[in-house]
């Protein structure tokens, strides 16, 4: 990762200009040109340093809904346990902590009803009790990350 | 075009094209004009929260990850909830109920850092903070990624 590469992921995680040319704009900002920030994107994309590019969704303020959840699965089980849960396209995230209370994940659906019955459906299919966390209050900072 | 269609076209990023916002216009037959005004309107209501580069938290060497969770008093967290969400380390922040008994936290605030020493050493900071109206705290370290989708809705 070069000076430009770094300057990029520092200084384009917000603020993407809407418009005809958005990546000359934003080149110009960054002191390259349009063709050059199209090829670094691409290759940070490629390499897994970036995940993505482009707009970020709120899904709650498009009408979704979330939550976080949590299973406490037992051990020898946690791999077949993994693959049922990550089976489920509701299931956007899946993190496995060091906790008695071991996987945790978030789901997301397009209607608030579709959380109940993604619930349901996870508990039935693992046969584990699952803890739901709904979001009460939001006390949110943007994070910034610096490369 | 409705706004769920240009949602969907651009869940999986913004094309790496001169004029993007044309070639999504152009895949879902609409002006590229009307694209913008959407994406803009969409930015300015908050169902965009911003339009740039995600960055893998891995890549960039932020690879500890500490769910720190707090047992606070609950008519502090008013005041204290804010507070920890505008640390500078803290990517989210927020209450959620508590599950007794197997689950006595309210307050939930994710800590990055480049090593667990680095996370520790943040979740003291808001130790500090919150002091005594903080009765118990632990730290959720992730030890593996069994997914990420981009989040993309369920169906």
């Amino acid at each position: 990762m070069d000076e430009l590469d770094r300057a990029i992921v520092n200084g384009l995680q917000g603020g993407f200009p809407v418009c005809e040319r958005p990546y000359a704009e934003a080149a110009a900002r960054l002191g390259t040109d349009e063709a050059t920030l199209i090829e670094r994107l691409e290759a940070l994309l490629a390499d897994g340093t970036l995940t993505r590019f482009g707009p970020l969704f709120d899904a709650v303020a498009l009408g979704g809904a979330f939550t976080l959840c949590a299973l406490a699965v037992p051990p020898e089980d946690f791999e077949r346990v993994a693959a049922i849960v990550n089976a489920f396209p509701e299931v956007a995230h899946n993190y496995e902590r060091a906790h008695r209370l071991n996987m945790w994940f978030v789901l997301a659906t397009e209607k608030p009803a579709g959380i109940a019955r993604a619930l349901r459906r996870i508990a039935a299919a693992t046969g584990l009790a699952v803890l739901e966390f709904p979001k009460l209050d939001e006390y949110f900072v943007e994070l910034r990350l610096t490369a | 075009m409705t706004d769920a269609e240009l949602v969907r076209a651009l869940q999986g990023g913004l094309p790496l094209v001169s004029r993007p916002y044309h070639a999504v216009a152009a895949s879902l037959g609409a002006a590229p004009e009307e694209v913008m005004a959407r994406l803009a309107a969409m930015l300015a209501d908050g169902r965009v929260r911003r339009i740039g580069a995600v960055p893998n938290h891995y890549a960039l060497g932020y690879a500890a990850n500490g769910m720190s969770v707090w047992d606070v008093e609950d008519a502090a967290l008013a005041s204290l909830g804010p507070a920890v969400g505008a640390l500078p380390f803290v990517s989210h922040c927020y209450r959620r109920p508590r599950r007794p008994p197997e689950w006595r936290y309210n307050l939930f605030a994710m800590v990055h850092g480049r090593t667990r020493a680095e996370v520790g050493a943040k979740v003291a900071e808001i130790a500090a903070l919150l002091g005594a109206r903080s009765r118990a705290h632990e730290v959720l370290y992730s030890t593996r990624i069994l997914k990420k989708s981009g989040l993309r809705f369920g169906v």
